[in-house]
């Protein structure tokens, strides 16, 4: 296991090394003067000089890019250049939001995956299987930020059941989570319901049905609980969808986390805040799947062995 | 049959689009610029099925050119991402050894971006437009493509036909081109079709968050955009241009999963 581990990590820093060169040449990638482009033509020359220097780009690039990684490293990611505050403390202010938003999704996904899912199975080819599994299609089909108006209109202006947009209360997550979650729900919902009919045709569960178990001790304490090893990766990885997913969902529903900071920043030129956000979320996603990957491995000990 | 009849419905839609973006001149009822400072915001009518928009423009007329956006879009992203994936997956799984190492390595960082994260990057850097959307959907795009031929240029790289052609002296452009390639063509249809969607998808989350197509150009994501903005008084501005993003996502996704179900490809 800690061999596994050990190999994991090692993986892991090229990737993050990457990451982090990539980001770094953002800045460069902008066609012309990122200084002009940020101040505007006309600025004042002496402005100019001064943000180039603040930004650093009046040094060779290989000097800028051994600072950035050595600041990035430290946890320096340069000052936002709107608001004069180091970039990192206004991603961490907005990050625990980000997580509650993925996390409240992925639970709204998951509850109404794996009973939508196993019933699917158990039924296969029945109308429920045929009506969750077309509905499953659109899920996956329909962008979030139309679903996101939609359900706006709906449950915000018609019915008035929840806030409009904002994080006041705790009814103020519904509408965000299940626009951020439905997509995933749907994805799950089918990788439930394949996996779940992978397990039902082992001879484990034939064995267990001659016993005499009951249907439900067969379907939840045998068929359930194997067919769930896969679905766990999928869960891991679809968390970085999420997090994707969540730039939007943050900008339609004015959820005050990093996505919406990201397309904020996007919006002022705020480059170095541009580059922190998705340095950020970008590594969120590498751990989320350096993490599943090790929970994979506990659950279900064959992989290590690959 | 279930699936076969979903895979039809999913050609049907695709053969629409296809068709709207083609013929789109001759089928829009009204010019998609033509504006008209009475119709603003009004609700669909007998002269407007589907209302006007905040600038009294047709929304129909307006869907219909904007059709055009998602499958040049679709096309180019696609067909490039295929292009440069293929490239580099057959150089890899071919060759081997410390190339398809380096290689293999390229593509975990650009894995290492979720979803549309790197397209919003690129397009904020390098400004708003068509042109910057296509080329930020290709830099992400390639890694699918190039991870399925790389995958199954492993899997027939060793078989006697390959073998047999190495043999009689045939050089690795020709074995990659005439022999391998035709044999992994299924994965990679399946894959495009999918990868259709995703680009149409893209183009349009891009569009609706400002970084796309530009005003007037009708883009379904930036008439979203719009449309979002009056959302309480007029929301049939919002509820068109998003359902015609679904149907046409959705056509691709059925067709995909027809195709995968047909040409029995499995999910790696």
């Amino acid at each position: 296991m800690k061999g596994f581990i050990i190999k994991r990590l090692m993986l892991l820093l090229p990737v993050v090394f990457g990451v982090l060169t990539l980001v770094f040449l953002l800045i460069h990638l902008i066609p012309g003067d990122p200084v002009d482009l940020m101040l505007g033509e006309n600025a004042r020359a002496t402005d100019k000089e001064a943000l180039r220097k603040e930004l650093r780009l009046d040094e060779p690039l290989a000097e800028q890019y051994l600072h950035f990684i050595g600041g990035a490293i430290r946890g320096d990611l340069g000052m936002s250049f709107h608001s004069k505050q180091p970039v990192i403390e206004l991603i961490l202010q907005k990050y625990p939001e980000t997580i509650k938003l993925t996390l409240a999704a992925m639970l709204m996904a998951l509850i109404i995956s794996l009973p939508i899912g196993t019933y699917s199975a158990c039924k296969q080819y029945s109308w429920v299987d045929n009506f969750s599994m077309f509905f499953a299609l659109f899920g996956i089909s329909m962008p979030n930020f139309w679903l996101g108006p939609l359900l706006m209109i709906v449950f915000s202006v018609k019915l008035g059941w929840f806030p409009v947009s904002g994080n006041e209360g705790v009814f103020s997550i519904v509408l965000p989570a299940l626009t951020l979650g439905t997509a995933m729900a749907a994805i799950l919902s089918r990788m439930v319901r394949a996996s779940m009919l992978d397990v039902i045709n082992q001879e484990y569960i034939v064995t267990a049905r001659a016993k005499g178990l009951s249907e439900t001790d067969v379907i939840f304490k045998h068929a359930l609980k194997n067919a769930l090893v896969p679905v766990v990766t999928i869960v891991g990885l679809q968390f970085g969808a999420l997090l994707a997913g969540a730039i939007i969902t943050e900008t339609i529903f004015s959820w005050p986390g990093v996505g919406r900071l990201l397309i904020q920043a996007i919006n002022t030129r705020d480059y170095p805040l541009v580059q922190g956000c998705v340095l950020v979320i970008s590594i969120s996603y590498v751990l989320t799947n350096l993490i599943t990957d090790i929970a994979y491995s506990y659950i279900d000990p064959r992989i290590q062995l690959r | 049959m279930f699936r076969n009849k979903l895979a039809i419905a999913g050609l049907f839609i695709i053969g629409s689009l296809i068709f709207a973006a083609i013929f789109a001149p001759y089928l829009a009822p009204f010019e998609p610029f033509e504006q008209s400072l009475r119709g603003g915001l009004k609700p669909p009518s007998l002269e407007h099925p589907l209302g006007q928009d905040k600038l009294g423009r047709d929304n129909l007329s307006r869907i219909i050119y904007g059709s055009r956006i998602s499958v040049c879009v679709g096309l180019f992203a696609v067909s490039i991402s295929l292009l440069i994936g293929t490239t580099i997956g057959s150089v890899a799984g071919y060759l081997g050894g410390w190339i398809d190492e380096l290689f293999m390595r390229i593509v975990d960082i650009f894995l290492a971006f979720p979803g549309i994260l790197l397209a919003i990057a690129l397009t904020a850097v390098l400004g708003p437009s068509l042109h910057n959307v296509i080329l930020a959907i290709c830099v992400t795009g390639w890694v699918s493509y190039a991870r399925i031929v790389r995958g199954q240029i492993l899997t027939v790289k060793e078989r006697e036909y390959i073998v047999a052609a190495k043999a009689i002296g045939a050089n690795p452009l020709r074995i990659i081109m005439i022999h391998i390639l035709p044999n992994i063509l299924s994965p990679l249809i399946v894959e495009a079709t999918f990868g259709m969607a995703g680009a149409i998808l893209v183009e349009a989350s891009l569009s609706f968050l400002g970084l796309g197509a530009q005003p007037p150009t009708p883009s379904w994501g930036s008439m979203l955009n719009e449309g979002t903005q009056f959302l309480l008084i007029a929301p049939h501005t919002t509820t068109f241009p998003g359902l015609a993003i679904m149907i046409v996502v959705l056509g691709f996704n059925f067709l995909g999963d027809g195709l995968r179900d047909t040409l029995d490809v499995t999910k790696d």
